[in-house]
């Protein structure tokens, strides 16, 4: 609960808010349950007692007034909010939103940088007070993309073009994960997530390109898409051109794109490569 | 000949598992030992499985949930023993495999072999005497209803030594559960489970659907049903609403995983958010059918032991119809993250939140029915006043759970896995141990221990704020469900807190057990002569405990809600004056059907699963020739006669002379 992103910020004091809003309603309750127990225990003669009283005008409409009151509250609240901190809204900057895809794999995440042509695995870096379109998407089963610090998740699927706009305002590390259960090595799936100036940012662009690996859709691809669990860091210094759309547009069909996702069955159990159980 | 099932499919490398199954392999020899040793095979067949007397089903359901409620919380102790230890890099006992296994089959056997069971089972033993009847609408259906049930039960049962269970999670969302991802037998197993005891629950819903509206005694309008009455009407309705639709969405991923077709899986069309769609538009009413029963208990609870009538009938009843009508329009809150746009958030989230207004009607009315009352607190009262409590807080994380912005953040984190054991094990366990410390002596003609009630309801209140208070806390820090293991030392001291919390759990558990055996043993000092223990306001404690078969030899007539309790209030009070002339009384025969059917639906299941085609053959015309028998037998009623009603009153009324 300590988010470095204004988004983070903001949806921390909206659950501060909610939070607020409900304790108006449950803190009476409790107090009143605890009072009403007290008083009138069956051992207290002196309380007032009322067999038959089963109904009271001005108790019904404040039971319904109080919740509904509480609830109008918290609906302009909600609608305000849902807008607001839609995950598909772009952030207001000065800057330029920069792309980058991640990719949920079998356990590890694919992060493509396509207007700097790298690629990573499990490794995450964006300048400082920038705000970031992650497109988010799976080459395998449902995960959600999320860095805590920075604030939400969003879903990744495969064949789906998902996204989520973030800015991380805080120089720092950050660990990032898929916080949607995915299999043997979802608690592994983490990355880093570097928050840097925009000087170390490029440095890093640098080193990145300093990779003798290169990540094509579909050769490269298909390599890095086998299971692991707890997969290294990886540099790509290339990438094919629209890679996230091919990725995406090889689940429209059974046959178009690379046929890699095919009924091969024992695909996981064997951690063979896709593509190369379709090509037998 | 045995299709996948070989000698390898059971897991003899793991320890743990084998103990299990050893354990369970000789308490079971021993229990067939027993019933052998004093020929009681023949007193179980005729008088408890092939009965049709809908207080003895509902008794099995609850020792069924009760004994599952052991299975399913040994998995709970494990994984929290598993999250105590694999921080930081260890990587504790469990490794992935079996922990997942775990999370998967705890939530599955809560949910469907624990608490439907005890809603079930109660809905069973009260509903029908409450409305003054003598069975349910069709008594051979809720005998293979409870067996179907029972199938599905032994299904997941057999997972843990035979092959093994889901590693999906308790949804099994697609395309995880799809065969590309799971080749193994677990989401089979899962998927027949399911399919079988759910039709056994369908089957349920139009059984007391039915029952409810066509079998309500004289006068009985529905305006003077008992509440709890009320809330098994609307469960009921959501039951035959809601359960075919996961019925439908399991025959779907059972299509893809078995004749290779695409509706879930990534590729060829198929679509995963179909699929989340579908299991929670079942699953929201789900939670809806579990917690209403739930809180109908509650309202009986509190107006008997306040000695004053319920606040507010006709509001908890609306308020009970709107819930019902609202749990089919909020089930995307569980899944908000998916990216729908935020118009289709902020509708689902809003509506989530008006639930909390009739919800919030029900809490002030249970307030104000102690409000100027005489409390006794009875080990039902204390459950219902913790109930108040918990649920309420549980209630109000439901409602930032519902706040699509915060929901982005909390969304799979520790604090949704805190939020649902609030208000499940706040709600409807805390409900269905109050409804059995309340209907027990109903069932049986003795009252359960005070002593050690109270004790198991502590044990069981302050065990589930140390387990879960800690989650939300974690999810602060970042913490997500379903981790087998996690990195962050630091999150390890409230792991070990929540770990305490289950031990004191446990022994709440281990209380319950000892009640049990405590009350058996002293039966003869706490014998509930006169039907009626707690000085009670509806029809079923105008009977004898446990009553005749029949249970009224006379069906009552009633003028008001409390019917019961007004009759006791006429001047000179109520009589329970032996009738002068009986009549026979026409009730419907055992059957040996359900079960047998039930057998061969065993058979099918698991030849299923494991693609032994004979036998799935054998099971599906074994199921067929076995109801084929029980649709041309005439042969399903008979009367009681009046003299033997004559004499069952006659006992009766000696007993309450002795005892006046």
């Amino acid at each position: 609960m300590d988010p470095s992103g204004q988004i983070g910020q903001g949806l921390k004091s909206l659950i501060i808010t909610a939070f607020g809003l409900m304790l108006i309603v449950v803190i009476p309750v409790i107090v009143m349950t605890i009072l009403f127990a007290w008083k009138y225990r069956g051992t207290n003669l002196a309380a007032k007692y009322t067999p038959n009283w089963e109904h009271s005008n001005i108790i019904e409409v404040f039971v319904w007034a109080i919740p509904c009151v509480i609830i109008f509250f918290l609906a302009v609240l909600t609608w305000q909010t849902s807008h607001s901190f839609d995950p598909h809204k772009p952030i207001a900057s000065e800057d330029e939103t920069m792309t980058v895809d991640a990719i949920s794999l079998d356990w590890k995440w694919l992060f493509i940088y396509p207007d700097e042509g790298i690629a990573t695995i499990n490794e995450l870096a964006i300048p400082v007070d920038k705000p970031v379109h992650f497109r988010v998407t799976s080459g395998t089963v449902m995960n959600s993309f999320m860095i805590p610090n920075l604030g939400s998740q969003i879903y990744a699927m495969a064949g789906m073009d998902n996204d989520v706009y973030l800015e991380g305002n805080e120089i720092g590390t950050f660990r990032g994960r898929s916080t949607h259960y995915s299999g043997e090595g979802f608690s592994e799936m983490l990355f880093d997530a570097h928050v840097t100036s925009d000087a170390d940012f490029q440095a890093w662009v640098d080193k990145v390109k300093q990779s003798p690996d290169t990540m094509m859709f579909p050769e490269d691809y298909e390599r890095v898409a086998k299971p692991s669990i707890a997969n290294p860091v990886e540099y790509f210094s290339q990438v094919s051109p629209d890679f996230y759309g091919d990725l995406i547009k090889s689940y429209k069909a059974g046959h178009g794109g690379t046929d890699s996702h095919g009924e091969h069955n024992e695909a996981r159990e064997s951690s063979m490569p896709m593509s190369a159980q379709a090509a037998e | 000949m045995f299709g996948k099932l070989s000698l390898d499919s059971i897991p003899y490398h793991e320890p743990i598992i084998m103990v299990t199954a050893a354990a369970i392999g000789i308490v079971g020899a021993l229990v067939f030992g027993l019933i052998t040793y004093y020929r009681k095979w023949g007193y179980l067949w005729t008088e408890w499985v092939t009965s049709i007397d809908h207080k003895k089903i509902g008794v099995m359901y609850f020792l069924v949930a009760l004994v599952m409620l052991v299975r399913g919380f040994a998995d709970a102790i494990m994984m929290r023993t598993q999250q105590a230890i694999a921080a930081g890099g260890a990587e504790g006992y469990l490794p992935p495999h079996h922990y997942d296994q775990i999370f998967t089959a705890h939530g599955v056997i809560m949910i469907f072999f624990v608490a439907m069971p005890m809603v079930i089972g109660l809905m069973n033993l009260v509903v029908p005497l409450q409305i003054g009847a003598r069975d349910v609408a069709f008594p051979f259906m809720n005998n293979l209803s409870f067996w179907l049930f029972a199938v599905g039960m032994i299904l997941v049962n057999m997972s843990l030594v035979i092959g093994e269970f889901a590693k999906t999670g308790w949804l099994a969302y697609a395309p995880l559960s799809e065969l590309q991802y799971s080749p193994d037998v677990g989401v089979d197993y899962w998927i027949w489970a399911l399919q079988l005891s759910g039709i056994g629950t369908t089957l349920t819903g139009i059984n007391f659907f039915v029952t409810i509206l066509k079998m309500r005694t004289k006068g009985m309008t529905l305006f003077r049903m008992p509440i709890f009455t009320w809330t098994a009407l609307c469960t009921n309705v959501l039951i035959i609403l809601s359960f075919p639709i996961l019925t439908a969405t399991i025959a779907l991923l059972t299509l893809d995983r078995y004749l290779g077709m695409h509706f879930f899986t990534n590729d060829m069309g198929g679509s995963q958010m179909m699929y989340v769609n579908l299991i929670w538009a079942w699953g929201h009413p789900e939670v809806y059918i579990l917690i209403l029963p739930a809180f109908g208990v509650f309202s009986e609870v509190i107006a008997t032991f306040t000695k004053k009538r319920l606040f507010g009938y006709k509001t908890m009843v609306w308020a009970t119809a709107a819930i019902t009508v609202l749990s089919f329009i909020v089930w995307l809150h569980h899944f908000f993250t998916m990216g729908a746009g935020a118009n289709v958030n902020a509708f689902f989230g809003i509506m989530t939140m008006i639930i909390a207004i009739p919800t919030g009607v029900k809490i002030f009315n249970w307030l104000f029915t102690m409000y100027r009352g005489r409390i006794q607190f009875t080990t039902p009262v204390l459950w219902t006043i913790g109930f108040i409590i918990t649920f309420t807080l549980g209630g109000m994380t439901g409602v930032m759970l519902a706040v699509p912005g915060a929901n982005f953040v909390l969304h799979n984190s520790l604090f949704v896995i805190a939020h649902f054991h609030n208000v499940i094990i706040g709600g409807v366990v805390f409900g269905m141990m109050a409804g059995f410390t309340y209907w027990f002596p109903k069932a049986f003609g003795f009252t359960l221990s005070e002593k050690w009630g109270k004790r198991s309801f502590w044990c069981w209140l302050v065990g589930f704020y140390m387990a879960f208070m800690p989650l939300y806390a974690l999810s602060f820090f970042g913490a997500m469900r379903r981790m087998q293991s996690y990195e962050q030392t630091e999150w390890q001291p409230l792991m070990i807190v929540a770990w305490v919390g289950a031990v004191i759990i446990a022994a709440g558990i281990a209380c319950m057990v000892i009640q049990l055996i405590v009350s058996i043993r002293d039966r003869e000092n706490n014998r509930d002569l006169t039907g009626d223990p707690w000085d009670g306001r509806t029809l079923e404690w105008s009977t004898s405990s446990p009553p005749p078969n029949y249970n009224f030899a006379y069906l009552p007539k009633v003028d008001s809600i409390d019917s019961y309790w007004e009759m006791k209030q006429q001047p000179g009070g109520f009589k329970r004056e032996l009738a002068t002339k009986f009549e026979d009384v026409h009730m419907p025969k055992n059957t040996a059907e359900g079960p047998i059917m039930s057998l061969f639906a065993l058979f099918f299941g698991f030849a299923l699963i494991w693609h032994i085609w004979w036998l799935v053959g054998l099971g599906a015309i074994g199921m067929f020739v076995t109801f084929m028998f029980r649709i041309f037998n005439n042969d399903t009623d008979y009367h009681v006669s009046a003299a033997e009603v004559e004499k069952t009153e006659r006992e009766y009324h000696k007993r309450l002379e002795m005892q006046a």
